[in-house]
């Protein structure tokens, strides 16, 4: 495989979509489509790292918004109480998150399929429990209020709309970016290699346990990231962050987006999100539809949108994406 | 935290009545929830993550019978009953289709039916918390044994679910369809293939495990509050008896239920804001030690 070609490849595609996202502003000045953007770039990254696990791991994690919740927090934290600059408690919450991740995969990813997502679903809901009754530190239900303060830095004011929508779509693609190349490496197919054949993998040498624990960390740091971004936007950090509401919404994006193409997640994570804004607008009956939709997509199309876009337009002869995930 | 208070308890008798009698209510409690859940997954190899659902669905149909016939055992069968009813068409119309389907379907669909299940529950009853009261049967004064405080409608409570948990033992252990089902967990293709029909087998362990968790739903209607969501708590819970308790194991379960139960009630007075963690670390433990559970055969 030539890695210098895939490199500059994904570098051109990263520039293209930080190029068009940097052109949205001066099409339609609408702070609307702004914020969706910013959401999108926290969901966009939340769910693509959870596909880390799901798709390239075949683990599928059920507690994932512990680290969303915990970017958030770890990130509003330090700026709040130990008032660092921003990109230390970025740096902090990334930390955070993969030590985190650390401590609660290597407890979870020895265990098969369902215990699997059964297990870090407890430990999700463990860490939401932990915020509520930690009420000195975080303020219990009523979330990390007060607001995160945004000192300038490298002269970037991030209490200036303009300036925050940059930094969150170059957050965004740099960590899809890097997601993607990790993905492309050597790790990425061990780790496709230990989701479809454990056992092979073994006798290869690979080490499985620690394969999976590294994908475990890694996207769970990612998940600080995209946690991170989230307490920026609202500016504070909500114990729903890490309720298993978020894991499950998380999970829906990767299936209504399709796992089986990179960028899937991310069209899944902006499809959600105009279903929920839709829902919301004609009913707060917002539960039983979004279970009523999530049901048509598991047991009717039974995949995503992207995997549907690449059935039409490239019809066997490319195969190798779709090959990815086969479970 | 205040272990000393925790030390004052374990040595005085009343203040060990007290406690002990709680552990049990709440472990007999998670014992039904957590009995249809390992039964489930035992010869069904899912997880039904909905099954929290299923136990307040359970509250709020009993809360509804208690009202309309005004007798406590009664509104427990009905609920029971209607609970069970509904998880054949759960498992008929939706489970059924993702059994072969990898985890993430099987998640997908329970996540969706946690959600409907949540708001069709505040369309129906109400999204305000409610309360059934305590029956007029019950509203005895409480005993005193060994100066420990005990509700009479404790007992009331430990002995149904000591006799539910005694039948459910008798039928897989004793009787032909115990025999069945045991089969069918063990060994599905063959079981199928001596001509018993595994699909009926799938559906009546739902409706079981449906009628458990209704029933315990609708015994804990006069001491907790109910309120849409408040099944996922006590789906945590059952689960991390089930872990405990091995996966599969029935009897696992009723220790694990026990064990939580008393970590709760005891956890409460030494370390009333950490009784959830004690949960957790019990649980971490038994992972760590014996991923196979207390009383589990096959490994996680």
């Amino acid at each position: 495989m030539n890695s210098t070609g895939t490199l500059s490849k994904e570098l051109l595609i990263a520039i293209v979509a930080m190029l068009i996202l940097a052109a949205i502003p001066f099409f339609t000045p609408s702070r609307l489509i702004a914020d969706f953007v910013i959401r999108l770039a926290a969901f966009g990254v939340f769910a693509t790292s959870l596909n880390i696990l799901i798709g390239y791991g075949g683990m599928v994690s059920f507690g994932h918004a512990m680290f969303f919740g915990g970017g958030a927090y770890a990130f509003g934290l330090l700026m709040q109480k130990a008032g660092t600059s921003i990109p230390l408690a970025l740096l902090g919450a990334i930390v955070f998150c993969a030590l985190l991740g650390l401590i609660v995969g290597a407890i979870c990813v020895r265990l098969k399929e369902i215990y699997f997502s059964f297990l870090t679903l407890a430990f999700a809901m463990l860490t939401y429990s932990v915020i509520l009754s930690w009420m000195s530190l975080t303020g219990g239900d009523q979330g990390l209020m007060g607001g995160i303060p945004r000192p300038v830095f490298l002269g970037i004011d991030l209490s200036n709309g303009q300036h925050l929508y940059w930094f969150a779509c170059v957050l965004a693609v740099v960590c899809l970016l890097l997601m993607r190349l990790l993905m492309q490496s050597p790790f990425g197919y061990t780790l496709r290699m230990v989701r479809d054949n454990p056992e092979r993998a073994r006798f290869l040498g690979v080490d499985v346990w620690r394969t999976r624990l590294y994908a475990f960390v890694l996207s769970g740091a990612f998940a600080g990231v995209a946690g991170s971004i989230m307490a920026l936007f609202v500016s504070g950090a909500y114990p729903e962050f890490t309720y298993w509401t978020m894991s499950g919404e998380a999970i829906f994006m990767i299936l209504l987006g399709g796992l089986h193409v990179y960028i899937g997640p991310v069209v899944g994570a902006a499809l959600l999100m105009m279903f929920n804004d839709v829902i919301t607008r004609y009913t707060d009956l917002h539960g039983l539809a979004l279970g009523i939709i999530v049901l048509i997509f598991a047991l009717g199309f039974k995949r995503g949108i992207t995997d549907f876009a690449v059935r039409l337009f490239r019809p066997a002869s490319k195969k190798k994406e779709t090959r990815q995930v086969t479970t | 935290m205040n272990p000393q208070e925790l030390f004052e308890c374990v040595t005085s008798l009343s203040c060990i009545v007290t406690q002990t009698s709680t552990g049990l209510i709440v472990g007999a409690l998670l014992f039904l929830v957590a009995a249809g859940l390992t039964l489930i997954f035992g010869v069904l190899g899912v997880i039904n993550f909905a099954h929290g659902s299923l136990y307040m669905l359970g509250a709020y149909m009993g809360l509804t019978a208690y009202r309309l016939f005004d007798n406590y055992f009664l509104a427990v069968i009905l609920a029971g009953l209607g609970v069970a009813l509904f998880s054949v068409v759960f498992e008929r119309l939706f489970m059924r289709r993702v059994y072969n389907a990898d985890v993430l379907m099987q998640l997908l669909v329970c996540y969706a039916f946690i959600l409907i299940l949540d708001d069709v529950v505040k369309l129906v009853w109400g999204a305000e918390f409610q309360s059934m009261g305590m029956p007029e049967t019950f509203q005895l004064p409480p005993l005193f044994i060994g100066g420990g405080v005990v509700p009479v409608f404790y007992l009331v409570l430990m002995t149904v679910a000591a006799l539910i948990a005694v039948v459910l033992w008798y039928v897989l252990k004793h009787t032909r369809t115990g025999k069945v089902v045991r089969a069918a967990a063990h060994n599905p293709t063959m079981t199928s293939a001596l001509g018993l029909n595994t699909q009926l087998i799938y559906a009546g362990v739902f409706a079981c495990g449906g009628l458990l968790a209704g029933m315990a739903g609708a015994l804990a209607a006069p001491v907790r509050s109910m309120s849409p969501g408040m099944g996922f708590s006590i789906l945590i819970e059952s689960f991390i008896v089930t872990v405990i308790g091995g996966m599969g194991s029935v009897s696992g379960a009723l220790v694990g239920a026990l064990v939580i139960g008393m970590v709760r009630s005891f956890g409460s007075i030494g370390f009333p804001d950490f009784v959830e963690g004690l949960m957790f670390v019990a649980m971490v433990l038994i992972l760590v030690l014996r991923p196979g559970g207390l009383m589990g055969r096959k490994q996680s």
